[in-house]
């Protein structure tokens, strides 16, 4: 989107703010995570909105049932984790799946680019064959820009078509881990 | 050793749902949803076949969506004790409206009646309890089940957590629907919610 482009909100480090703007017009009222460092600015901006509840989480899977939960009790919802937590997750998201409860979760990779803890890239390899072999959408983005649009039509397609969607965002986008 | 439970999870079942009145109920996979199914089929229930670990935190989700409505998560032993991390999560949430029962027989009945943590030492009301729960505790017989219908009715400041101890056997099966989909739409529908 070219209006896009000229808005400073979409600068490169700035995408957590658009991306809480989004969510929030999509009338997201609940937030659960396990925390990543890509995701820190999203889960303070969450945190501090009392119109949102959020719930921090042991493991990920526990977030796929709270979602569950949280439509049938007529809530939106959205789930926060690393690449890592996608493997805790997959026995549970059979619920999302068989019983097509809308689902986005928003995936920061690790593992993939200018990684330095070889124990992040098995699972980062497996991220996105086992989230499709359990039956979830996985769409991608690179960019602040791309992921900005990515997310605002997963939002769309999990709330408003009951479609269980993986927004990944690519590790060249969150940047280098300062070790 | 504990003395052996005798409590009928039939009875102990109807007993806790007897006045359940607008009460919504997430039932763990196996035993809790064909009991939860025996007591009556209702559109506030949603039956779980799958998602092991997942009634409570499904109970946790509804509850803050729905706070002004009373939450039951009914669920067994072995169901609890894979979302062990749940009550913690729970714990934290602090919801005023959501109450876990867990109908213990202290085995994974499903399965074969393979002996369970609960039998061996685990106390699921000490693991809430050390996680903030506002109340917990153990019953074992109809009396105290009764008694315990009455407390969950009642206002909390927080979670609660209750083990219903019963003997270990599979009663016939009460099956209920195991599409999903309808389950969630008629429980949707229950509150007022549209399908898509």
């Amino acid at each position: 989107m070219h209006s896009l482009q000229s808005n400073p909100d979409t600068r490169a480090d700035n995408w957590p703010s658009e991306l809480y703007r989004i969510l929030k017009a999509a009338d997201v009222r609940q937030m659960s995570y396990v925390p990543d460092a890509g995701h820190s600015q999203l889960i303070s901006l969450f945190s501090a909105d009392r119109d949102v509840t959020t719930n921090v989480l042991t493991t990920e899977e526990e977030g796929v049932a709270i979602a569950a939960g949280a439509w049938l009790g007529g809530q939106r919802s959205v789930l926060l984790m690393q690449s890592s937590g996608v493997g805790n997750c997959i026995n549970m998201l059979s619920l999302s799946a068989i019983g097509r409860f809308p689902l986005l979760m928003l995936v920061t990779m690790r593992g993939e680019w200018a990684e330095f803890n070889p124990w992040q890239v098995p699972m980062s390899r497996a991220t996105q064959p086992s989230l499709e072999a359990i039956g979830l959408k996985v769409m991608r983005a690179e960019t602040a820009e791309d992921l900005v649009e990515t997310v605002e039509s997963a939002a769309a397609l999990a709330y408003d078509s009951d479609q269980q969607i993986a927004v990944l965002i690519g590790q060249r986008l969150i940047g280098k881990k300062k070790w | 050793m504990p003395m052996q439970a005798q409590l009928d999870r039939r009875a102990a079942v109807a007993a806790l749902l007897k006045n359940r009145n607008d009460t919504l109920v997430v039932s763990g996979l196996g035993s809790p949803t064909y009991d939860l199914h025996s007591v009556g089929d209702h559109d506030g229930n949603l039956y779980l076949w799958g998602a092991m670990g997942g009634a409570a935190l499904i109970g946790l989700g509804l509850a803050q969506a729905q706070p002004g409505k009373r939450v039951l998560a009914l669920t067994g032993d072995g169901e609890q004790l894979m979302g062990l991390g749940g009550i913690a999560t729970i714990g934290v949430a602090r919801p005023r409206n959501l109450d876990i029962v867990v109908i213990d027989n202290q085995h994974f009945g499903e399965t074969g009646m393979q002996a369970s943590h609960t039998g061996r030492g685990v106390d699921l009301t000490a693991i809430a309890v050390a996680c903030g729960f506002a109340a917990a505790g153990t019953v074992r017989t109809i009396e105290e089940v009764q008694r315990l219908a009455t407390q969950i009715a009642e206002p909390a400041d927080g979670p609660r957590l209750f083990v219903i101890k019963v003997l270990a056997e599979n009663p016939p099966r009460s099956l209920p629907s195991r599409d999903a989909v309808f389950i969630k739409n008629r429980f949707r529908a229950h509150l007022g919610f549209a399908a898509a």
